[in-house]
């Protein structure tokens, strides 16, 4: 390996190989997790679970197979500037839909 | 001139062709394009948000037909291609090492098991879309649902919006496989061609983004679609 790395892109991080197929376990064990806990009843948490599981595979795809961990500042600023976007498309919407019953007065 | 400088000389002389003038160097050409795919992909977040904030606003407001909706899927074919799917992302992330480290041929191994991978996910796909369109569970005049016996009952036109979204969010998913297979197709061609060398392959760098983005997408798709709630068959 140390043979092939002396040809690399200087700024090109190489991540083992092991580290690939370790995320890759950690993301099958989450997938079957998320199933098995979908086939527990716990209420409005299902949802929680759910979601968390995903947002750690996803973590995980972003920072190792996307390289986001070895990338430059400017990248990692464009994906905080996704998120807060999507963040804002999110918040902004559900503050009219969640509220709309209060002017009604009930339910 | 010895054989190692025959190499060097090849390698130095790829580098300068795939250098375009306006870049100072390939590191700085490199980064351009890698920030390039990112604020695309940005942009995709906001497509697929679109998507995503309309099912938040239903799901809130009609919530049981949700779940019976989601009662339709199944389960089993959901879960087996997220598993397919991250397998791909995996062959895809060492297709991206051994372009990095110059080894031509297991890249395009790698790429075409990413292929297969893909084309696997949108057969089980077909299978699955097959089944809803049988069952009539495709919004529109033939749509048919027989609500589970609830009090209240749910408005079958409430679990159409559930399916609409269900069509909608995978068909757009589905769509970006079929350019994501498309992609890695064509840098299947031009690597067996040897268009990349350890120090130009951005092409494959930047597609290995694009692939692990829809993977990424299938990842809150899959639980938010077919796992809602526990209670099966009602």
């Amino acid at each position: 390996m140390n043979h092939a790395q002396e040809h690399i892109a200087p700024e090109s991080h190489l991540s083992p190989v092991g580290l690939y197929v370790g995320i890759w376990a950690t993301l099958m064990v989450c997938t079957g997790l998320t199933v098995f806990a979908a086939s527990i009843d716990l209420g409005i948490f299902n949802i929680v679970v759910a979601l968390l599981i995903a947002t750690i595979k996803g973590t995980l795809v972003v920072l190792f197979f996307m390289h986001l961990k070895y990338s430059s500042r400017l990248t990692m600023v464009t994906v905080i500037a996704a998120l807060f976007w999507l963040f804002l498309m999110f918040s902004l919407t559900l503050t009219d839909y969640l509220t709309r019953h209060w002017a009604t007065g009930g339910i | 001139m010895a054989t190692s400088d025959v190499t060097v000389d090849n390698d130095l002389r790829n580098a300068e062709r795939a250098l375009q003038h306006h870049f100072a160097d390939m590191e700085q050409q490199q980064e351009t394009s890698t920030f390039g795919m990112w604020m695309f992909l940005l942009t995709e977040i906001m497509f697929f948000g679109g998507l995503f904030t309309a099912y938040l606003v239903y799901r809130s407001s009609y919530y049981q037909a949700f779940v019976e909706g989601s009662q339709k899927m199944n389960i089993w074919l959901g879960a087996t291609n997220t598993a397919v799917l991250i397998c791909s992302s995996l062959t895809m992330a060492l297709g991206v090492r051994a372009a990095q480290t110059g080894r031509r041929k297991l890249m395009v191994v790698l790429l075409l098991i990413t292929i297969l991978f893909g084309l696997g996910f949108l057969g089980i796909k077909g299978i699955e879309y097959h089944e809803h369109w049988t069952h009539h569970e495709f919004p529109g005049p033939d749509f048919h649902f027989e609500t589970i016996d609830k009090t209240p009952p749910v408005d079958p036109t409430h679990t159409e919006i559930y399916f609409s979204l269900y069509w909608a969010m995978t068909g757009l998913h589905a769509l970006h496989m079929v350019i994501g297979v498309g992609l890695v197709s064509w840098l299947v061609i031009a690597g067996w061609m040897g268009a990349f060398t350890p120090s130009y392959f951005t092409p494959v760098e930047i597609i290995g983004l694009y692939w692990h983005f829809v993977d990424l997408v299938w990842i809150y798709l899959f639980p938010l679609l077919y796992l809602i709630s526990k209670k099966h068959g009602g």
